[in-house]
């Protein structure tokens, strides 16, 4: 019977590491993904503000052509840092869609509780400026993308020369870590492609992790408060365990048991 | 005066009130005074932790529910609202949302130990059942609950699950349409799964008074799984269990907030974040891990009927798990042929959970029929064998008298009163 046991045993200790790591089978045809050393990474990362900023800009030049972001508002960006007058600025530089007074419609300057405007008035018209596929919304991209910031990062920088047999048909592009490896976004980044205003270096690495950063920023904007919160609340809940646990010994010291 | 109870509170305020009822004794009786055997280890925790975790569902999902808008327009907007928005509706939310994954373990936990110590044997065999409505009651709220976020997974998922009520023969179809409220899942299977996962949890509340109810008659069952003999065996539920309980509440609710805070979406697929799109079949339809094991027996089964079949049986054979069982004994630890085989099919649930995540090809087939093969060969050959086969430990006397300090070892069918051996 021991031996069935320990037989019985092992084979749990086969089976749980697997369990423990879903989606390791499943990554067979692309390269593992970069695992990059993120400013919100472990139970005290935040937002790296500079770089969130310049993400913003990023996805400003050169995603928002493309992608909505309807979740997000201007007011948002209060929190990787932009001042309340940066924000007004940064709002008012859009034309937000109105119905006028006279019932026709016209625009008006956008204000810091207006949603990021899209890029496309709807969906057909989304579809029908990009080869009959939408653009998928920014607004929680990082958290419906397994892998979330690194698989976002793998693809800004996936774009490789297809291998040699790979036929890529016309508005397709070869991309790494795509599944399926053709995607219909061109290549948006290339190095340059931004003027940085504080005068970092605009590589395709730099303008990757800066857009990812923001990215993941916009996915999870409560983030830093949610952590600073957990320390707190974890830091709590563990001093009361052991002070309960202290009662609880001193409670059941008289019962022999 | 005639009507009125004898209340024994001295405060004259409280005492109005319990003369005319009573829940003041009430509660003295069956939460503070009420008889405990004294030998409880850490899992009898799991029933108090589940209902305390029941409340905060509950709490938080109210909270939630002012917020959420059951409409396929509005849904996933007002889900990013919340997380966005509502003041501290992230929190909420992820309470919530890992909530569903904290009760699972919970009340699986729960119901291992009831395998385990042989809590669903006599008397406590319709204990026991209500804890299996409980369970599918459990299932049943979690599985619309998840459908209301009206993310990919969400759509399709249900879109899977009601499916499975095609396969009745002739009627299947009927029920499916009716079930939509239409003829695809839409904004009338939104609308109702909403006021269905609202009213659920009012409706388990009900089943856990029954459960506790019928646990205050028959008394707990103890790691020995056997009978109380005297009050040397007990103690009072206040303060002894009351602060145990909070032992185990609070370890609890440290790992559920480091859950919460530092990994909310570790449980969450990433599919379930882009908003449902009828017209496109995410790559796999996978359901969350609590699932996992019912969806790989379901898939064991080449033939549709018999796969939901195999499925709901798989709940169900515990409802008969009392009269299957034909050991007297109930700890696992007085049976040697019994432990072996329980660690068996705990492992056959945690293979099917693995199965239940891949799709069905190659080795997570065989797999996957493998494991579903022992849990019902365990439930319905070899319980029913086992008590036959097995010659069990020698009982301890008592519970305070542990077996060898007493009159020395004793078989233990012999030194089982017919009441324990039952």
């Amino acid at each position: 019977m021991r031996n069935f046991l320990s037989a019985a045993l092992a084979a749990g200790a086969l089976v749980l590491p697997t369990l423990l790591l879903p989606g390791v089978a499943r990554a067979q045809e692309t390269p593992p993904l970069p695992q990059l050393n993120w400013s919100f990474n472990g139970p005290f990362g935040t937002f790296d503000r500079a770089s969130a900023q310049r993400g913003f800009l990023v996805y400003k030049d050169v995603c928002s052509a493309c992608h909505a972001m309807k979740y997000v508002h201007y007011r948002d960006l209060a929190g990787i840092g932009f001042t309340e007058a940066q924000i007004k600025a940064i709002a008012a530089s859009v034309d937000v869609p109105m119905i006028k007074s006279d019932g026709t419609a016209g625009t008006r300057p956008g204000l810091p509780s207006d949603a990021f405007a899209s890029p496309f008035p709807n969906e057909e018209a989304a579809k029908a400026a990009n080869d009959g596929v939408v653009p998928p919304d920014q607004s929680v991209l990082v958290d419906a993308r397994a892998g979330g910031p690194d698989y976002i990062y793998a693809i800004l920088t996936g774009y490789t020369k297809p291998p040699s047999g790979v036929r890529v048909p016309s508005g397709l592009y070869y991309n790494e870590y795509f599944p399926g490896h053709l995607i219909h976004m061109p290549p948006p980044l290339q190095p340059d492609q931004v003027t940085y205003t504080d005068g970092t270096k605009a590589t395709l690495d730099q303008e990757a992790r800066d857009l990812t950063t923001f990215l993941y920023f916009v996915s999870n904007p409560e983030m830093e408060a949610r952590k600073r919160m957990g320390v707190h609340i974890v830091i709590f809940l563990a001093l009361l365990t052991g002070l309960t646990y202290a009662v609880k010994r001193k409670v059941w010291s008289d019962v022999e048991h | 005066m005639a009507g009125l109870y004898k209340s024994e509170i001295k405060n004259p305020v409280l005492r109005w009130v319990d003369t005319r009822l009573p829940v003041i004794t009430l509660m003295n009786r069956e939460y503070a005074v009420f008889p405990t055997p004294k030998n409880f280890n850490y899992f009898w925790n799991f029933g108090a932790i589940a209902t305390v975790q029941l409340m905060v569902m509950i709490a938080t999902g109210v909270l939630l529910a002012m917020h959420y808008v059951p409409n396929t327009h509005m849904a996933y907007a007002s889900i990013q609202t919340i997380m966005r928005d509502v003041n501290y509706g992230w929190l909420l939310r992820y309470i919530h949302a890992n909530g569903a994954t904290m009760f699972f373990i919970v009340v699986y936990v729960h119901l291992f130990r009831g395998l385990y110590y042989g809590s669903y044997k006599y008397p406590r065999e319709l204990l026991w059942m209500l804890g299996v409505i409980i369970l599918l009651l459990m299932m049943a709220t979690a599985f619309m609950g998840y459908v209301l976020p009206w993310g990919q997974m969400s759509f399709w998922g249900a879109t899977v699950i009601t499916n499975l009520f095609s396969a009745i023969p002739y009627v299947g179809n009927h029920i499916t349409t009716w079930l939509w409220g239409g003829f695809s899942v839409g904004n009338p299977t939104l609308n109702r799964f909403f006021a269905l996962h609202y009213l659920l949890p009012f409706v388990l509340i009900g089943v856990v008074f029954f459960h506790v109810v019928a646990l205050h008659i028959t008394g707990s069952n103890n790691p020995l799984g056997i009978d109380v003999k005297g009050p040397q065996d007990t103690v009072p539920f206040h303060p002894y269990y009351t602060v145990k309980d909070s032992v185990g509440i609070c370890v609890f609710f440290l790992v559920y907030a480091i859950v919460v805070f530092f990994a909310p979406r570790f449980f969450m697929a990433p599919d379930n974040f882009i908003r449902a799109n009828p017209l496109q079949t995410p790559p796999e339809i996978v359901p969350e891990w609590y699932f996992l094991p019912f969806y790989a027996i379901l898939r064991s089964v080449p033939n549709k009927l018999g796969g939901v079949t195999l499925m709901f049986s798989s709940i169900l054979v515990l409802f008969v798990l009392p009269w299957l069982d034909t050991s007297r004994v109930r700890s696992a630890k007085f049976r040697p042929l019994y432990r072996p085989f329980i660690f068996l099919l705990v492992i056959a649930v945690f293979v099917l959970g693995e199965v239940g995540a891949h799709k069905p090809e190659g080795i997570w087939v065989l797999l996957g029929r493998i494991a579903t093969t022992y849990y019902f060969f365990h439930f319905l050959v070899i319980l029913p064998l086992l008590g036959k086969l097995e010659t069990p430990l020698p009982l301890p006397e008592s519970i305070s008298k542990p077996v060898l300090a007493g009159g020395g070892p004793m078989p233990g069918a012999a030194a089982a009163k017919p009441m324990e051996r039952a």
